[in-house]
């Protein structure tokens, strides 16, 4: 399945990048997303993550066509 | 309701009585506006401020508004809300956020606008970074707790 990944703010910085396109065979959950997308990158505190424009926890299983994105506490207002 | 995300600055009063005019069914309906303006400040964490720079995730913003604020309109007794709110390039002294809510009675409008300000501040996806007088760039980690 396709999977489209983008990160925002600080993380988008640290990670060098603001979107991956992944194929991923089997089931997936958003955790296994960010281990497909960063193999060697240790996640860094706090991060959240969305599935389609909603916030989910990291054992949420992702399907195909979704755009998963992780990024740092807001801190808008 | 209406949800605006701002690219370039915005005067919220303007934001205000152009809500309010084109409401022509909210006339004698309300009683009480509640307005709540947050302005960028020239200084934070002891250190000054010269500008600031506000990312957003383009429709999940908007998204997670609407919900924020259906989710107060479920609660109270709203008649409408308006919420604004900048990206970009912002300088000290622009207005960042614009949440007013109209209700018939006082205790709902200001209970409301409440719960929207601070279920924004903890939820909706905007992140701010600062440039500092001494050049520096650093990106706000957390908001500061809430007052609910």
């Amino acid at each position: 399945m396709s999977i489209k990944v983008r990160y925002f703010a600080s993380l988008k910085e640290s990670i060098g990048r603001s979107e991956d396109n992944l194929e991923i065979a089997g089931l997936a959950t958003v955790g296994d997303v960010w281990r497909y997308a960063n193999p060697n990158k240790v996640l860094p505190d706090n991060i959240l993550a969305a599935v389609n424009m909603d916030y989910v926890e990291w054992d949420a299983v992702v399907n195909d066509g979704d755009e998963v994105a992780f990024f740092p506490p807001v801190t808008g207002g | 309701m209406d949800i605006k995300i701002c690219p370039e600055p915005f005067d919220p009063w303007q934001g205000i009585q152009a809500h309010q005019s084109s409401a022509a069914d909210m006339a004698g309906k309300f009683g009480a506006t509640s307005i709540f303006i947050g302005t960028m400040r020239d200084f934070n964490e002891g250190d000054d401020v010269k500008g600031m720079t506000l990312e957003h995730y383009p429709g999940m913003t908007e998204k997670q508004l609407e919900k924020i604020v259906a989710e107060a309109m479920r609660q109270w007794p709203v008649i409408d809300a308006l919420v604004m709110h900048r990206v970009g390039d912002i300088l000290p002294n622009e207005p960042i956020v614009l949440v007013a809510v109209w209700t018939s009675h006082r205790g709902d409008a200001f209970d409301a606008s409440r719960y929207i300000m601070e279920a924004l501040k903890s939820r909706a996806p905007f992140w701010k970074k600062e440039l500092l007088k001494s050049q520096s760039e650093r990106w706000l980690v957390k908001n500061t707790d809430g007052y609910l």
